[in-house]
């Protein structure tokens, strides 16, 4: 479902010297499949997820979802496949302030060029035991809420692959579990690839497979 | 807050222009109805514009004056011109009223001239003046509210600083035309000349021979130049003998060395355009200026704003929204800001013309109603569109470029 082969990504110091982040030989996730990606504070696994989701273009290196070259692709039709395959939880939410829990699902849908399909964002804002509250602003809910509300919008076009970054890191201890527990639940039913990006013990411990950034990276600096 | 504000900038500006685009339009017909109701107006060589402004709009002073017996040769049975033309009314001017101009004429005026699409002179109270009562004087609408001026009221003319003793008495007052008859008292012409012979033999003290008048007040004494009658202009409606019978007729005064005579609609089309046409243009300047600068003001908002926004940008760009789409979304916000500023600016103007719109009828004549739209204000729509396409595409170009990676890693 996820193929990553010879990536390579690099930033731009200030003094213009390159600054490398990922070197990975290869990387696969199968379809359905939920991993937790573990690594220490700056060792790339943010960046991974954004060259794994088209948001940053590796230097080199192939990245295939579902068979598909996406670094073939154009910006724009990269947009359009990250918009309809893959699904993305911040650790910080990022719902837009101005929309209500709805609108923020429904705004998902729309970046696929179709109609957004009320019936089905409902649906997931009831799944994730929000139907009480679809019509709150972001500033109304409580943190777990909002993640919870980010959760249903990462899965709003049916994507084939859902990241998290860190997506418990600032809910309350209390409601850890409860996202973790929620985010996988859903996956499982839409049968969707599942990468978890966390630094925390407990969230890795209860996934089968645990991959460590630092043991696929071949970044000198992090190994 | 700042985008509300801004916006209400935007309705403050269109507001405006709404302002000048009916009140030029007002001033226009106001101004042109003016000259309706005849065909030439002939007065004493010199500028056409004074002619017209004094004799149309009693504006300014008299170019000169014509001779009676001129007059004559348009309203006697052999006169020159007589046969070319339908009516000739005098006008003599000179004299005020408190802040009116007296205008002295002949019951013709009302009797036989028309105003504004044909229509007769009604009167809202009294009647008109009579030919063969040299005193009785007939107001204007407003002149008559201004002055205080009611049926059967008196009131003596000023003619320079000097004050008539003779007084007029109001025996009729008009109903509101929307001309600049409005705002002027109509003597008859034989009771002006009358005061001045009056005046003229006292002064002159010609205690040593006799004076005789005729029915015009025209001394007949030989060699006495005190009946020498004269008038400011005429208005004159042409026989419809053949077509163009007006440009006949003023070819051959004009031609003549007595007079001149002009077509008023001609003269106050070149007056609106030369003079008023441009102080239009001005203030539709500033206005658009105004205009401009809220849209400015909103580009500046939207610009200071992208650098709190650039966080929800990446949110919608990693969601799968191209840089083509945020960069609509900001476009979309800049034209609905200046739209709906513009169209609330819409609402303000017309419902503050609905306000004034009786003070406007009352100075002018010419009505105006809250939901009268000029043609022209339909420029409005597009224009804003193209104005805050202009002053949208920075901020949407700051969104288009915004690093979504470097962003979206940024706390918002």
């Amino acid at each position: 479902m996820l193929n990553l082969k010879e990536v390579k990504k690099s930033f731009t110091e200030p003094d213009g010297s390159d600054l490398p982040i990922l070197d990975i030989e290869q990387y696969h996730v199968e379809a359905g499949e939920q991993i937790v990606m573990v690594g220490r504070s700056g060792c790339g696994k943010t960046t991974l997820l954004h060259v794994i989701a088209g948001i940053s273009r590796p230097d080199s290196g192939r990245v295939k979802v579902d068979d598909w070259d996406i670094t073939l692709f154009t910006e724009p039709e990269c947009d359009r496949f990250r918009a309809e395959n893959i699904g993305y939880v911040f650790q910080t939410f990022n719902l837009l302030p101005g929309f209500s829990a709805l609108e923020n699902v429904l705004l998902a849908m729309r970046f696929t060029g179709g109609r957004p399909d009320k019936a089905r964002a409902k649906d997931l804002l009831d799944r994730v035991g929000l139907s009480h509250r679809m019509t709150h602003k972001p500033a109304m809910l409580s943190v777990g809420e909002q993640q919870r509300v980010a959760v249903a919008r990462a899965l709003a076009n049916k994507p084939k692959l859902l990241l998290a970054d860190e997506p418990t890191a600032n809910v309350d201890s209390g409601h850890q579990q409860q996202i973790l527990d929620l985010v996988r639940k859903t996956c499982e039913e839409e049968n969707v690839a599942l990468i978890v990006v966390t630094h925390s013990p407990e969230v890795a411990e209860q996934f089968d497979r645990i991959d460590r950034l630092e043991e696929l990276n071949q970044v000198a600096v992090y190994k | 807050m700042a985008s509300l504000l801004t916006a209400i900038s935007m309705a403050l500006g269109v507001s405006l222009v709404v302002g000048v685009l009916v009140v030029h339009s007002v001033v226009d017909r106001s101004f042109r109805r003016g000259g309706e109701g005849y065909d030439l107006v002939v007065g004493p060589k010199g500028g056409k514009q004074p002619l017209v402004l004094n004799s149309v709009y009693y504006m300014g002073r008299p170019v000169g004056t014509l001779p009676y017996s001129y007059y004559e040769e348009f309203v006697n049975v052999d006169g020159r011109f007589a046969h070319q033309v339908e009516v000739a009314v005098p006008v003599c001017m000179g004299h005020r009223y408190k802040d009116c101009r007296v205008v002295g004429t002949t019951p013709d005026m009302f009797e036989r001239l028309t105003y504004r699409d044909q229509q007769e002179y009604v009167f809202a109270k009294g009647e008109n003046f009579k030919d063969d009562k040299p005193f009785e004087a007939v107001a204007g609408a407003t002149a008559a509210k201004n002055a205080n001026l009611d049926v059967g009221s008196t009131f003596q003319a000023l003619h320079g600083d000097a004050t008539h003793e003779q007084e007029f008495t109001v025996v009729g007052i008009l109903e509101h035309t929307g001309t600049p008859n409005d705002k002027a008292l109509f003597v008859n012409m034989d009771g002006f000349y009358l005061i001045h012979d009056h005046e003229n033999r006292e002064a002159q003290q010609h205690a040593d021979h006799e004076h005789t008048h005729d029915a015009k007040g025209k001394c007949t004494h030989k060699g006495c130049s005190h009946g020498e009658k004269k008038i400011s202009a005429m208005l004159l409606c042409v026989r419809p003998i053949s077509p163009g019978q007006s440009r006949i007729l003023a070819r051959q005064i004009n031609n003549g060395k007595d007079a001149q005579a002009v077509f008023p609609s001609k003269v106050i089309a070149e007056l609106f355009a030369g003079m008023i046409g441009n102080v239009q243009l001005i203030l539709l300047i500033y206005a658009v200026m105004i205009v401009i600068v809220a849209g400015i003001g909103i580009m500046v908002s939207i610009y200071n704003s992208m650098s709190d926004r650039r966080h929800e940008i990446a949110v919608m760009r990693a969601l799968g929204a191209s840089r083509s789409t945020v960069m609509m979304v900001i476009l979309l916000e800049s034209i609905l800001l200046s739209l709906g500023g513009g169209l609330l600016g819409l609402f303000l103007g017309h419902a503050l013309i609905g306000a004034l719109s009786p003070i406007i009828i009352e100075q002018t004549g010419v009505a105006v109603s809250m939901f009268q739209f000029r043609p022209n204000e339909l420029i409005l729509i597009p224009g804003l569109v193209i104005l805050a396409t202009i002053v949208g595409y920075l901020p949407a170009m700051v969104a288009y470029r915004t690093d979504v990676a470097k962003s979206l890693t940024t706390t918002p």
